[in-house]
């Protein structure tokens, strides 16, 4: 194996408040990205998969949160690096991509401004020069008529139309590691399979790794080399996507897999539903979180933190995982 | 009794675009639904399926009366919706309910679930007596899968999930016929969503209901429905049974959608054929003429589409029920008509005063709302 490109050891993330108990969002997590490579983080809501991309990137507030663990870089721990140093690095070295691209543009500078602001802070390019390559890259991104589009402002151009001028800044220094968070989100399916499809490509092209944040599986199965699923701030499983898809050992991504409606399954047939919900501050110091949902719970996964173990180059933390030859 | 609960007849809603503070001066129409007609049977579940603003939220909403209608008739059971009025509509919706998307701004924070339940019931004429209104709401609680305990709570203290069973429950208590269901678990985490869908199916098991499932996701609306209607501006481009919409799907926007969406399988992922469209949704305000998707579809033929406006038919050797709107889909079906690219089309950029949005997500972002 190649050095990875990003080392995320033993991340914790707990956000802080007087008189309160902390809030553990995030809890050990620890996962490598090859160069290259594309890596999914799959969860529902509060797994901890969009507090972990905003500590990697150093976007979480300073104050009330308590970062642990160290993410390194090619060797730079990004999480100890100071303030100077991490603006460097953001948007030319690594970049992101959020789920909703009308509150991450500005809403009154043209396009235009917004994507030579990075060429010049990042490439010391001139006016000019930044204007020309930014109709470029909106061209790349598949923006028509880039242009004249360079003039517009956010409001005037439709939901897929914002994410692809996302996409065009984030690449724009052509970074080696992209951070996407949920971008499909809140775009209907159509649009979602061109900007899918974008991100597919731009990335193979460049050479860029991406981590893709999701709630969907879908979305996952058709991009990701390797996926890891997260559930209460810690990482359950992970493995290479083919084979998790195959035979998904820890419960909950067994679940999780039969709760999807699939469109090729026949109609009319109950769903199997994972019962209970997901709670905040999951107990993982002394149990398994995902135990009083787990239809394999045995007695000791209330009483005893399954350790993580490697089986067959899947990571696994489950003291009762689905038999692999289910 | 008739076999059709619902009959929906050239519905149209089209909402006036308005300028102006004192004088207010229509500038525009968004055609929100354009000439839409479908029938549902007793005890089925129908689903309608389509992107934003496609208009499906606002034809469900207009079939239960909550928006005006501009044209068309509403038949339910016989009975003539569209030109009910003033008390004779409010007894009439006892027997059609809604479940909206969004359980937390749909339910009132400061009443508790019994008050949120009971006061259908009481509205209704349904209460018999606080011991027998109760035993009954026991029963509802039980049925939607809460504890009983969760009557004498707020909505606040609930999960998502359960709140959308509150939601179902409440629009139960009136032992309604027909249920709208708009996007009931887009809300909802997946695991959480399989709970509530599963719920939906028991229940119309159980209670012989009818539901109109309004949904985004065409993987949720499938596996629901008995049949479904896929909807594009205002529209139905196609209807066919649930099974068959997948099997043979003959428009070119469900060809389209259904290989959008992902399919949490790699290997069928990796192999399977993708129909990427271009550009975006046109808008509702200014619909395109002739085919409504002509400007975004790979199959387009010169002159007819563009001018003539296709009617939903039945083609030769498909499943019965199973119609589309499209002059070729026989060409398109058999092969014999190639795919070609699509250039997006460049739109135009207006000052800021100009009329409505150009891509506005849905109808209540163009009228300002």
């Amino acid at each position: 194996m190649t050095t990875p490109l990003l080392e995320v050891e033993d991340l914790g993330v707990a956000f802080t408040r007087k008189g309160e108990p902390d809030s553990v969002a995030v809890d050990g997590v620890s996962f490598d990205v090859q160069p290259g490579e594309v890596v999914g983080l799959v969860g529902e809501s509060g797994c901890g998969k969009s507090v972990t991309s905003l500590a990697i990137m150093r976007l979480l507030p300073e104050r009330g949160v308590r970062v642990s663990g160290s993410a390194r870089m090619e060797g730079t721990d990004l999480l100890t690096l100071s303030d100077s140093a991490m603006r460097e690095k953001r948007g030319r070295d690594l970049s992101m991509v959020f789920q909703d691209p009308l509150s991450s543009l500005n809403p009154v500078i043209e396009i235009g401004l917004q994507v030579t602001e990075v060429l010049k802070r990042h490439r010391g390019m001139k006016s000019d020069a930044a204007r020309r390559e930014a109709a470029e890259l909106l061209e790349r991104v598949g923006i028509p008529d880039p242009r004249r589009r360079l003039d517009s402002y956010p409001h005037q151009m439709s939901g897929g139309m914002r994410q692809r001028v996302m996409i065009a800044i984030a690449l724009a220094c052509r970074p080696r590691l992209l951070i996407a968070d949920e971008p499909t989100t809140a775009l209907d399916v159509t649009i979602q399979a061109q900007i899918l499809e974008l991100l597919k490509e731009l990335v193979a092209d460049s050479g860029t790794a991406l981590v893709m944040i999701t709630h969907d599986l879908g979305v996952v199965a058709g991009l990701c080399d390797r996926v890891n699923v997260l559930y209460g701030g810690r990482i359950v499983e992970r493995a290479e996507r083919h084979r998790l898809f195959a035979k998904p050992r820890h419960p909950y991504t067994y679940g999780l897999l039969g709760s999807i409606p699939r469109l090729d399954a026949p109609p009319g047939e109950d769903l199997n539903a994972i019962r209970g919900s997901v709670n905040d501050n999951l107990p993982w110091a002394s149990a398994c979180a995902f135990a009083p949902r787990c239809p394999r719970a045995l007695e000791k996964c209330t009483e005893i933190t399954p350790a993580p173990e490697l089986v067959g180059g899947r990571f696994l933390r489950c003291h009762n995982p689905v038999p692999a030859e289910a | 009794m008739t076999e059709n609960l619902l009959e929906v007849d050239d519905l149209a809603v089209h909402f006036p675009i308005t300028r102006g503070v004192v004088l207010n001066k229509t500038v525009g129409h968004v055609y929100a639904v354009d000439g839409v007609s479908l029938t549902i049977r007793r005890g089925e579940t129908y689903g309608l399926v389509g992107e934003s603003g496609c208009g499906k939220s606002t034809l469900g909403r207009a079939i239960l009366r909550l928006t005006d209608l501009t044209r068309g008739a509403v038949r339910f059971d016989g009975q003539d919706v569209a030109g009910l009025k003033g008390e004779e509509l409010r007894r009439a919706r006892r027997r059609f309910q809604m479940v909206f998307q969004d359980p937390m701004s749909s339910l009132d924070p400061r009443q508790s679930v019994e008050s949120l339940l009971i006061e259908g019931m009481k509205a209704h004429g349904l209460s018999k007596g606080p011991e027998a209104d109760h035993a009954r709401l026991r029963e509802l609680v039980d049925a939607v899968g809460l504890p009983a305990g969760a009557l004498r709570r707020y909505p606040h203290e609930f999960s998502g999930g359960q709140r959308q069973r509150i939601g179902i429950a409440r629009a139960l208590c009136v032992e309604p016929d027909l249920i709208v269901a708009d996007e009931p678990v887009s809300a909802l985490d997946v695991s959480v969503q399989a709970q509530v869908l599963n719920l939906l199916s028991r229940l119309q098991r159980e209670l012989g209901l009818t539901y109109l499932v309004i949904a985004h996701d065409l993987a949720v609306v499938r596996h629901v429905s008995d049949r479904v209607g896929v909807m594009y501006l205002g529209g139905i481009v196609e209807e066919a049974p649930a099974t068959d919409l997948y099997a043979d799907p003959q428009h070119p926007y469900t060809r389209a959608l259904l290989s959008a969406v992902p399919v949490p399988d790699p290997e069928l992922e990796d192999r399977r054929e993708r129909i990427l469209l271009t550009g975006d949704l046109p808008s509702p305000a200014a619909p395109p003429a002739g085919c409504r998707f002509h400007t975004r579809c790979p199959w387009r033929q010169p002159e007819r589409c563009d001018t003539e406006r296709p009617e939903l038919r039945q083609l030769d050797g498909a499943v019965e029920g199973h119609r589309v709107a499209c002059h070729y889909a026989e060409a398109i079906r058999e092969g014999r008509l190639a795919r070609h690219t699509v250039e997006p089309q460049s739109f135009e950029v207006d000052g800021p005063s100009s009329a409505p949005p150009e891509h506005a997500a849905s109808v209540n972002e163009i009228l300002g709302m």
